[in-house]
């Protein structure tokens, strides 16, 4: 069984991100693995041991990234792969990791069902796409029986349970497994675990952010007693002036 | 993966009469990311484990504490201090230190876990026989067993020497019978391993003993009703002809106090820098509060009075921290250096604490009372909430009161870091005596009126840190003078002296760590922990004058008094600074953050 995890290296979900230039200005930020990968990543850990498979992490990013591929095999990835170059876009990212599926074959290929940073959540489909091989999404438990994979997925109303054939990419969520932090061993063995840069393919980018622009400051919040319709009235006609 | 290995020349105590430069000592930031991975894997477990669970947890439901040893022990936090051909992970001693200070912020859980890791695991690891540490180490490293430390008697605390507990060896020289009553002993309702002190026949000092919960003769009293850490298991344990194998005792006879000693040291250091994620999680609980909390239609965080206490908890905090790992890393660099030199690893551990011990019962001192003012101040942010047990700062007041009492209470440990350095100044150890001598000289000298060059960063600050290194050696040379081995029965003169030298060694570790920070990230992006720094060595000269009055008051007279309180006066000088201005943006910065942020 090969399994490969695609991770994402985002800003931690309760940082706060300041914008200067037009750009987002990730200096002093921390950077973690985008939730829904860490929850996919949790099973993909289950799944390997359960095989006793080798579970390879890859993420497209620069050299910063390193500490959150090393926090992945300090949970558990046997090795990782960072291809070596900024995250464009959604089509950028699933070209390579299409490349990396396409050299080196995987049963499986995980992420999360969407990234936190941009919560694009298109890459899993494009990769599956490139790949010709299906794609399920949100999958929300994951178990093998022999080279098939057999899903859950939430439904308008119910549930959808999916049977797969190997290989396949899922875009996973909570409960898929526990997030799991990493214990003290293997933090200390991740360092020793390989971690493979290699050079990105070329693709022409398909989307650029032409601006970023803040929410509009809320406005003054007035409270009015709930008996006092007559004023509430009166606001609504002559300050709020909507009526 | 260790940070990198600083000046470890020198010695517990010296910092008195030797200036340390900022390059010399180990900052927090240094920490590298694999050791900051294991932070993060702390915060996360109390986080996932203990802050959700909290209720289950104060309110002893059974099993639950040891389910959470258990987990802790998957994750290998319990192997921390044993070493890997043991089954732990043998980590270095600032790593552990800073493992301490984030599962401290864990409450009841954090007792526990001390008393597993430190005192109920650390006399095998340090003093136990080969046969002793394949026993127990791999299965208290893997939290597969649980261990407790049987030292306190009904009669026997500060004391602890005197312990009535008695060892009797049978007839046939095989086995020691236990008999005595032990008390406050954490985790005791789910210990399998117990660490025993008891005397003799008519031996002066105690003798240790490894002794498994299973063993006939040990019954136990119901759980202790407490201020608080109210989930930490607290229990008297009775040893009534509690038959023990020969093989079972630690070390040889009669170092059993030898032993307690030294693992306190340990214990005290592990203590004041875990104090530091009680810290944090109050001052993030009273910050949020203090943004969300409106009276007078504003954020109660936008009122003076506010800043100012959310200022003080982070700038004693950032103190302690200070203190915490630059003494640890002196530890640790002394534990190296006496390895390389040939000493076995388990000799060389003990004696590389041994060395600061002073510094030890500093940080165990002034950490505690950090913690107690900052969970006070945070009873207060919350105003009535504060007093209502739905929120969380009842708990972390009630929790923060111990710290002051177990690992030897302040009163022991500022007794005991004074009469250390004073042992060491006679025998020579620590070459205190000239430099006392040096300031009786100047006090009868026209002082000083040259200013400190005010282009070098910190240049007053530093100057100012060596006339308080002054007052103290005033204080305590005429101190010594007066009563000589006398000295230890004027508590209250020894209270003031230990007051005087924990201010110092806490204000001087922050004016190095920022310097050493500010060198890695420049001035700019350190203005608030310069205003930390500032506000705090402010607060230290006013603690460091008061002390010194007071002592000199009390054992002085006329004209060589008069001399005396000039020197106080003239050792305690201070240019005013804005306090108001500094703590505004220490505040302001804390508040942004949500969360203590340094």
């Amino acid at each position: 069984m090969k399994i490969l995890m695609c991770i994402s290296h985002v800003p931690d979900t309760n940082a706060k991100i300041p914008f200067k230039d037009n750009q987002p200005d990730l200096a002093g930020v921390t950077f973690v693995i985008a939730p829904y990968d860490d929850f996919a990543l949790a099973r993909a850990v289950e799944i390997r041991d359960a095989a006793k498979g080798k579970l390879t992490v890859l993420t497209v990013g620069l050299a910063d990234a390193d500490p959150t591929i090393r926090k992945a095999l300090a949970i558990g990835a046997d090795d990782a792969i960072r291809v070596d170059a900024k995250p464009a876009d959604a089509l950028f990212v699933a070209k390579q990791i299409a490349e990396i599926a396409t050299q080196e074959k995987y049963d499986m290929i995980l992420m999360g069902r969407e990234s936190s940073d941009y919560n694009g959540g298109q890459v899993h489909g494009m990769v599956a796409a490139l790949l010709g091989i299906p794609c399920v999404v949100p999958c929300m438990k994951l178990d093998v029986e022999g080279n098939k994979g057999i899903m859950h997925r939430e439904i308008e109303g119910g549930k959808e349970i999916v049977e797969v054939a190997m290989p396949f990419v899922a875009g996973c969520q909570e409960p898929i497994a526990e997030w799991k932090i990493p214990n003290m061993r293997g933090i200390m063995t991740a360092k020793t675990k390989p971690l493979k840069v290699v050079k990105a393919v070329e693709v022409a980018p398909q989307a650029l952010v032409s601006k970023y622009e803040a929410p509009a400051p809320r406005g003054k919040c007035t409270l009015v007693d709930a008996g006092n319709v007559e004023e509430l009235v009166n606001l609504l006609k002559n300050e709020a002036k909507v009526l | 993966m260790e940070a990198v290995a600083v000046n470890n020349a020198i010695k517990g105590g010296e910092f008195l009469i030797r200036e340390t430069k900022a390059q010399d000592i180990f900052i927090p930031e240094e920490f590298t990311e694999e050791q900051r991975m294991m932070a993060q894997a702390c915060k996360d477990f109390i986080d996932k484990e203990v802050n959700p669970n909290i209720y289950d947890m104060d309110s002893m439901k059974e099993g639950f504490m040891a389910s959470l040893m258990d987990k802790a022990g998957e994750l290998g936090l319990l192997g921390v201090g044993v070493p890997a051909e043991y089954g732990g992970l043998g980590m270095s001693f600032n790593t552990s230190m800073l493992i301490a200070d984030y599962v401290g912020a864990g409450g009841s859980f954090s007792t526990a876990y001390g008393a597993h890791t430190g005192i109920g695991t650390l006399p095998i690891v340090y003093y136990g026989s080969e046969e002793q540490k394949q026993k127990y180490l791999p299965k208290l490293a893997s939290g597969e067993w649980k261990a407790s430390y049987c030292l306190t008697e009904p009669d026997a605390g500060s004391d602890a020497n005197s312990g009535k507990t008695k060892a009797v060896l049978s007839e046939d020289g095989k086995s020691y019978s236990i008999t005595g009553q032990k008390m406050w002993i954490s985790n005791a309702g789910f210990a399998d391993l117990l660490i025993v002190f008891a005397k003799i026949a008519d031996d002066k000092d105690l003798t240790a003993f490894i002794v498994e919960r299973t063993w006939d003769g040990i019954t136990m009293n119901d759980e202790e009703k407490k201020l608080g850490i109210k989930g930490s298991s607290t229990r008297q344990v009775f040893f009534n002809d509690c038959k023990v194998p020969v093989d079972a005792m630690l070390s040889t006879r009669g170092n059993g106090f030898k032993i307690a000693v030294n693992i306190l040291n340990i214990g005290r250091i592990k203590l004041g820098v875990g104090v530091l994620g009680g810290c944090k999680s109050i001052i993030a609980d009273a910050t949020k509060y203090a943004k969300d909390r409106k009276q007078f239609k504003t954020p109660i965080a936008n009122f003076g009075a506010i800043k100012h206490k959310i200022a003080q908890m982070a700038t004693k905090s950032y103190a302690n921290e200070s203190a915490s790992y630059r003494a640890g890393q002196n530890i640790e660099d002394n534990i190296n250096a006496l390895i390389a030199s040939g000493m076995p690893e388990g000799e060389a551990k003990l004696k590389g604490v041994e060395q600061f011990a002073i510094e030890c019962a500093i940080i165990k001192v002034y950490g505690s009372e950090v913690l107690e003012f900052v969970a006070n101040e945070g009873v207060q942010i919350y105003g009535g909430m504060g007093f209502s047990e739905e929120a969380p700062m009842a708990r972390a007041y009630r929790d923060a009161r111990i710290t002051k009492i177990y690992e030897g209470t302040n009163e022991i440990n500022r007794m005991l870091l004074v009469g250390t350095i004073i042992k060491r100044a006679m025998k020579g150890e620590l070459n205190l005596m000239p430099a006392a001598m040096a300031v009786a000289q100047e006090l009868t000298s026209i002082p000083s009126f040259a200013e400190a060059d005010a282009s070098e960063l910190f240049a007053e600050e530093k100057e100012v840190i060596k006339n308080l290194k002054k007052a103290v050696l005033m204080v305590a040379g005429k101190a010594v003078q007066t009563f000589a081995m006398q000295l230890n029965d004027e508590q209250e003169i020894m209270m003031n002296i230990a007051d005087m030298i924990i201010e110092i060694y806490a204000a001087e570790s922050t004016i190095l760590r920022t310097e050493k920070l500010i060198g890695i990230k420049g001035e700019a992006a350190c203005e608030v922990q310069v205003a930390m720094t500032k506000v705090n060595l402010y607060e230290a000269v006013d603690k460091v004058n008061r002390a010194g009055k007071e002592a000199i008051a009390c054992f002085t007279k006329s004209d060589e008094q008069k001399v005396l309180l000039m020197g106080i006066k003239r050792y305690t000088k201070l240019n005013p600074i804005n306090t108001k201005d500094a703590r505004r943006l220490i505040a302001d910065a804390v508040i942004e953050a949500g969360e203590y942020c340094f």
